[in-house]
Formats: C-alpha cells, structure tokens, sequence
C-alpha cells in the first residue's frame, strides 16, 4: 500500500506540471478554417505544412436512415454506382486517373452520411475537385454496370455480415433497439431488399439528395484556405443548389415500455458474449453536456485495463476475459449507450450479465474516482496533441460531426466541454441512461452452449 | 484523357522529389544503440518504434505460442508496479506503449508527451527490462489468449491462414500459428514466458526509429536509459523454411455461406535484382486495387467478389507470392478459375508498355505521399531497418521503380509466374470443387 501511495504523490505532482504546460498551442483547431459557397456548400480547411499531401473530401448529409422504405441499401449502392462515370467520365475512370497522379481515393457510407474522398499531391487539388464536382451532378449509369455491381454489393454483404455471426447478432439486435426509427435497419441493407435495387432507385435517390446545400466540403493538408475558395468557387460554385432539399425528419422512436432480449446462436461461435445497448440522447448542438458526461462515463466504465468494469470482472474476479462500454454520441438521432462482457471459460451468460448488473449498481453507488477522472481528463487533453499528427482524421471528425447536426463551433467546443465535466454530471447521466426498460440485452452463443440451456429454462 | 493525365502525373514526379521533408539522421548512443532519427518540432510528442527481430518464430516447437503471450505480458506488470498500477502509470502521461508480435519480430510502437518523456521513457523501460510476469497476469492474460484461439478455430478466414501455413510451411515454425495450440498455451510455465523473455529482447537484433520533438542528442541518451540493460545476445533465429506449392485445391469444409481463399506460389527476396520488376508486376496483377487485372476482371466485369488482391510476402525466412478472395459458395469455383486464368495471361503475354507506365506512375506519384506523420514515417523508418535498406534509400527509391523495362517486367513474368505451382486454400461449401 505504500508503495502505491508514494507512486500516487509522485505521478500526482507530474500531472499539474502537464495539465499548466499543455495550456497554450496545443489546440488542434488553431489551423482550421470555415466558409459556405452562395450555393450553400460548407467548406472547412484543415492545414498542415509538414508533408505535401491533401485530402479532399465531400460529405453528404446523406445515409442509410434517409433510404425510402423497402430500399434498404441503397445509399450504400449509390455510394459504389458513383464511380461508374459521368457524361464526361467512363466507368472506373475516376478512381484510374487519381491513381495515375499517385493518389488513392474511396468513399464510404453510414446511417446519416455518405463521404467520397481522394488523398493525393497537393498541387493536384484543382484535377480531384473538378471530378468530384462534375460526378455531383453528372453520374450516368449503365444497367449493365448496375448489375454486376449489385453483385459486388452482395459479396460485400456476404463477407462482412453472413460470413460473421457476431455481425449478424449485431443487426439483429440493432433491429431490435429501434422499432420505428431506420437505424434498426442495417446500412449495407437487407439481402432481399438489395436484391431488388436498380438503376431507376439509384438516380432518384441521387437526384434527390446529391447537391451543393447538401454537402460539406472539407480539404486537409498542405492547402491554403486561399486557394481552396478559389478551387471551390470554380468547381463547385456554379452547381445548382437542390431547392426542394427536406428537412432531414425521420420516423421516430415511440416510448420504449420493456427490456428487449435477443438470444442468437449461431454454430460458428466460438466465444459467447452478452451486450446490453440503452437508448441515449446523441451530442446536441449547443448543449454538448450531457453528451459529453455520457462519453466519460464510457471512458470510466470501459475505456481499458483500469476502467470499472475491468477492474472488477477481470482483475477483481474472473468473471470476463473482456469487458467494454460504448457511446456513439456523434449521431443525428437517439443513439446508444452499450456494454459488453466476454465471460471466462466456465462462466454462464446468465452469470456473466448479473455480474455486469451488480457492476453497474455498485459503481452507481461507489461514485466516482477522482484520480481515475483526472487520468481521463489528461488522455483527453493529450489526444488533441497527438490530434495533430494525422490530418486525416481530424478532417473525419469534421465531417462526422458536420453531417449529423453538429456546427464547427461544436466541434471546436468540445474538449473544453469535456474538460468540465464534473462527478455529479457523470452520475447524473448514468442514472438516466442505465434504464433496462429502455434497453436491448442480447446474448450470441453456439447451440451447444450450456448457458443458453439455461436462458430457455 | 489518357495521355493528359500521364503529362501531368511527370510533372508531379519533378514537383516532388521523392526526400519530401523526410531526413534522416542515423544516430548512435555513447552506449553503442543505433537508430534512425526524423527531427520534427513542431508538435510536442515523439513516436518512437523498437523491432526485435525473431518473435514468434523463437518459440521452441513444444513451447508454441510463449513469445506471444510473453509480449502480450510485458505491460502487465513491471519494477515495482503491478498490472493495474503499471497502466494507471502510463494514462497519467498520457503516454502509449503497444506491443505486438509476429512471425519475424516483437514490436512496440511508443508516443509520449515532451513534457512528460522522462517518465514516459522511464516507465517503458521496466516493461521491457523488468517484466514480473505475475501468475494472476499469466492466467489472466493466457484466457485471453485461449479465447482468441478458439475464436480463430471457427473463423474462416483464420482457418484458411492456418491449413495454408501447415501445407506450405510443414515444420518450420511458419506452419503453425504464433499463437499456439489450446494445448501448447495452456501448458506454457512461467519460465517458459521468462526464457522466451531473454531470448526476444536482446540488443543484437534491435532497430530503432523515432520521429517528433527530440534532438539527436535527447534522443542517444534516452536510448541508453531505454534499453541499455537489455541482454546483448538473444536466442538463436530459426533457419530457412522450404516453402512447398502442389498446384492443388485443399478444400476445408466448414459451414459458411461464403468461402475464403489463399492462394500461393513462391516469391521474390528483396535483395534480388529483379525485385522491383516483380513487384511492379504484381502491382498491375493484383496490387493496384480498383486498377488491377484480378480486380477488374474478377470484381468489376463480373462482381463475383468484394475484393480480390495479390500481394509479395518478404518475409525473413521464406518470400511467397499471395493472394486472397472471397466468394460464395456456388460462385467461388469461377473465382479461382479467373485467378488462374490471369496468372497464365500474365506469363504467357506479359503486360502491356501502357500498363508499366501507369503503374510506374502511380508507385513513383504515391510514394512521398506516405511520408505524412510521425507515426508513419517511424513505422516506415524501422521497416526499412528491418528490410536492410541502406538510410538513403528513400531519395533512391523511385529511380529504382523507373529502371525497371517492359523487357525485364515481362521477362520476370515469364520466369516466376508459375500457373503450375499456384496453390488453394479453399474454406467454405465451395460447389464443384473438390481437392
């Protein structure tokens, strides 16, 4: 016990050094800089000089919860269709010509964005702009290309989800948390529903929301926000702003009345877990606070080897070989708050979720750490340092936050905002959010598994 | 279109010379540890990168999986801090230390604060020099690992990679995975993560990048501190593997909706003169992603897959030549019969002038591109080490990439590319294939 006391006083005075010496410069956002095109296209810039690469990227507010019923995928199809050419462009020679400039590019798709981008030399900003401009308003498609690439769509679903059973017990249970609301519905969309995507769906969807009023321009690297505008006003100036663009309001959930359980076996588990996901208000714009106590709470709870969980279902006893706890706080509707547990060999689900029920009691009533906060608190500042180093992701979380009702005033607010998160903030947060009637507990097991035995007596 | 882009991307090769930003010095400590140094101020931390050659390939054949959970315990207690004290150490610097292994190394990635690098140095240190190796931890950390294996047991893609090394690998440690057995893991002693301790971590097969807010002279000294103490001599490395290549299709049986596939023939050693010639090959063959023959032929003209990649495997005992797919099950057996069919193009006809130019064009465009970061460019740096590349070689490379002529790309295809030879693992309920 001393041992650790001296340690403590030590590392204890080391933290006020850092906490007074991180103060001044260490911002990530010193080197960003925002506008809006008169078409109504955002434009954020992110500078670093050390290496002479730019990312250019577009976002739309735009994703797999905007899909119209019974298409379920089609965001994520129009996402690959978009490299098919344009009137300008043949199939494929989008992606040809950034790599024959060295550059790669590729595009991904969520619940409430859809982003394409290209990281390439910088001085080849004005080629990559001009293509992404013209594909914005010009895609043509063949059904021939629509064909085989709703093939590719399909294998794509096959390796990520029915190949996987932990995959496919996730969108089961994602299906069960939300009845109403399209985050229920996975993004890659259901098999039969993707089956029927075609040519026609695509255009409407894109026609419908590809524009410059739905769309956040975002370059990062060795650019100056100068010489973006004037790139930007040339390509992307002229198009025509969507004026019939809706309001993104999608259905909601009603009140959720009773814990929702999902036992899903699959033969090919190995290692059964149990994760519960609540229902949890997502980063407001404007009023991060809550949000932002929800986030520590995931770092304290399961953040690693000295969160609570750990310290007392891996280190304490053996209950868990993992444990975690998640919170997507950056989502435009109602989000999760999620734990898992992983038990030890010997160990029942059913034994395995008490734990992590009598856990989440306890540390209810415990309170909270100090010095485990602080140390929170210290990772956080700290990773605005090492934020800097990879210009990439800073312009991710641009992005993300930007497509999913946040300004960039939230952005740049939200480490202070972090940073005053106080005890009674946390508690107060968790004795909202840890409702099981607002909840999804789910348990993925092999048939086999003795546990699950138990469950169905 | 085409000549436009190919005026454009030679201007880009002048507009960038290849040393972008990236120099390196070699800096050696008053104790004698060499290591490349990127000095780069402007952002208060340091990423510092250690390779220890050798790795999982040390284990002794009954003691598989040692080095492995060995690594995975180096930060479960040190010195005088426990597991949980060690980390709750390490998040008050805010520091981060990653250890890792593979076949041929044991690697550990730091960042860490200036303002707190001489805790953050000091801390690392007693993981590497003084590792407890507490039976709680061990029981602790081998669940985690038995769990790991019995996950891999019924993954696809794990059991490809494992029925893959066995027939390819045989004996040699290759063959079996680093992990280990449930049975090796479940047996390894205390001593046994001990031993394979002082054979891993020794100064004789140390390299060491570090890229960030430190001068040469910060950076020796911290060095000696760091790893002064580590033992000068390790445990012996294994020999040469034989790799074997029957031609065949080993099908696995296991009950998935889509199989998995590796694939195989031998490779190419970095040292080689025709290096560079093969790997340019391989880039218009299967590397190139969405610009690849096996890409375009097998996803985008006939969709029977997600993704489909070659790749050259340089490893330290054995150079292979790899590829993998996914496809379903009754669509898998016209998967492979392209992959065969292109290979045998690719012999037989070589490739075209226009498609050395364009992937002459893209790896000499996208090199200085990777150069990005402090912690790209020492996981860079400390590659090159590992790969015995001179410190100069960056300036050098892409001449390299430009010497090479459509002659000697299509004569290392006729010479190595070897349809006969090129092996399958195939996982799944693959239809009208059988082995």
């Amino acid at each position: 016990m001393s041992r650790l006391m001296t340690l403590r006083a030590v590392f204890l005075a080391l933290s006020v050094t850092v906490i007074l010496a991180l103060a001044p410069g260490a911002r990530a956002d010193d080197a960003v800089t925002h506008f809006t095109l008169d078409n109504g296209m955002a434009v954020v810039v992110i500078e670093d000089h050390r290496a002479p690469v730019a990312v250019h990227m577009v976002w739309y507010r735009v994703g797999a919860a905007d899909e119209p019923p019974g298409q379920s995928g089609i965001a994520h199809f129009l996402e690959h269709l978009m490299f098919k050419g344009t009137e300008t462009l043949a199939p494929g020679e989008f992606s040809r010509t950034v790599a024959r400039n060295g550059g790669r590019d590729n595009a991904f798709t969520s619940y409430d964005y859809t982003a394409y981008f290209q990281r390439i030399a910088a001085d080849r900003l004005d080629l990559v702009m001009g293509m992404e401009a013209d594909r914005m308003v010009n895609l043509r498609l063949s059904p021939e290309d629509v064909a085989t690439e709703r093939d590719v769509v399909i294998e794509e679903r096959n390796q990520r989800t029915e190949n996987d059973p932990s995959s496919l017990f996730r969108e089961q249970k994602n299906a069960a948390q939300y009845l109403n609301h399209p985050y229920g519905v996975p993004i890659i969309g259901w098999r039969h529903e993707i089956e029927t995507l075609d040519r026609e769906t695509a255009l409407a969807f894109y026609e419908r929301f590809y524009a410059p009023n739905n769309a956040i321009l975002i370059v990062a690297g060795d650019v100056a926000p100068d010489e973006v505008r004037a790139l930007a006003e040339k390509h992307y100036g002229p198009l025509p702003p969507n004026p019939d663009l809706a309001p993104r309001a999608r259905p909601q959930e009603p009140p959720q009345l009773a814990e929702r359980r999902l036992l899903f076996e699959d033969a090919r588990v190995a290692q059964p877990w149990v994760s519960r996901s609540y229902t949890a208000p997502p980063r407001e714009s404007g009023a991060q606070e809550k949000a932002a106590a929800l986030n520590i709470l995931a770092e304290l709870l399961g953040g690693g080897t000295t969160s609570y969980l750990a310290e007392k279902l891996q280190f304490d006893e053996q209950i868990a070989v993992y444990t975690s706890a998640f919170y997507g706080g950056t989502s435009l509707d109602d989000t999760t708050f999620s734990l898992v547990v992983v038990p030890a060999e010997g160990v029942t689900l059913q034994e395995a979720e008490d734990a992590m029920d009598a856990t989440l009691a306890r540390f209810l009533q415990d309170g909270i750490d100090s010095e485990q906060l602080d140390r929170v608190k210290m990772q956080l500042r700290a990773a605005q340092i090492y934020a800097r180093d990879d210009v990439e992701r800073l312009a991710n979380r641009y992005g993300r936050a930007m497509t999913q009702g946040l300004t960039l005033a939230d952005v740049q607010a939200w480490p202070d905002i972090l940073q005053s998160v106080t005890e009674d903030d946390i508690l107060a947060a968790a004795q909202e959010v840890f409702d099981r009637r607002r909840a999804v507990t789910g348990w993925l097991a092999a048939p086999s598994d003795p546990a699950q035995e138990e469950m169905i007596q | 279109m085409i000549r436009f882009a190919i005026a454009l991307a030679a201007t880009l090769l002048l507009a960038l010379p290849a040393r972008a930003g990236v120099e390196i010095k070699e800096v050696t400590s008053p104790g004698g540890i060499t290591a490349w140094l990127v000095e780069e101020p402007s952002i208060p931390f340091v990423a510092l990168e250690l390779r220890f050659r050798g790795g999982g390939s040390l284990d002794a054949p009954d003691k598989r999986g040692a080095t492995s959970l060995m690594t995975g315990l180096l930060e479960e207690g040190a010195g005088e801090m426990d597991a949980r004290e060690f980390a709750r150490a390490t998040e008050r610097l805010a520091a981060s230390f990653r250890y890792d292994v593979s076949d041929d190394a044991v690697s550990i990635s730091a960042k860490f604060l200036t303002e707190t690098r001489d805790e953050a140095i000091a801390l690392l240190r007693e993981s590497l020099i003084a590792p407890r190796f507490d039976p709680d931890a061990i029981d602790r950390v081998r669940g985690q690992m038995l769990s790991s294996i019995r996950s891999d047991e019924k993954d696809p893609r794990a059991i490809a990679g494992r029925v893959f090394d066995a027939a390819v690998y045989g004996d040699h440690p290759y063959g079996t995975p680093l992990d280990g057995t449930v049975d090796s893991v479940s047996t390894l002693t205390r001593d046994d993560l001990i031993a394979a301790h002082r054979g891993a971590l020794a100064r004789d097969r140390l390299h060491v990048s570090a890229v960030g807010d430190i001068t040469a002279d910060e950076l020796g000294t911290l060095l000696d501190r760091l790893l002064g103490d580590l033992p000068e001599v390790g445990a012996d490395l294994p020999g040469p593997a034989a790799p074997r290549f029957d031609g065949g299709v080993e099908v696995v049986d296991f009950d998935t909706p889509q199989s998995v596939v590796q694939f195989a023939q031998p490779g190419i050693d970095f040292d080689h003169p025709d290096y560079f010639a093969a790997y340019i090959l391989n880039h218009i063959l299967g590397g190139g992603g969405f610009e690849s023959r096996l890409m375009s032929e097998i996803r985008e003209k006939r969709g029977l897959t997600y993704g489909i990649y070659s790749y050259l495997v340089d490893k330290d005992q054995a150079d292979l030549w790899m590829g993998s797919v996914a496809s379903s099950n009754d669509r898998v057996a016209e998967a492979i019969e392209a992959v065969r069919a292109e290979w045998t193009r690719a012999r037989d006809a070589g490739v075209t002038a226009e498609e050395l130019d364009r992937a002459k064009t893209y790896l000499t465009g996208s090199y200085p591109l990777r150069f990005d970061g402090n912690g790209p460019i020492a996981r860079i740096m400390v590659a090159m080490q590992m790969s015995g590349m001179p410190i100069d070689y960056i300036a050098t490379r892409n001449d390299r990439v430009n010497a090479v002529t459509l002659e000697d790309v299509n004569r290392v295809a006729r010479e190595r590319i070897d349809p006969e030879r090129l092996s399958f693992v195939v996982v799944g309920r693959p239809q009208g294939l059988s082995n």
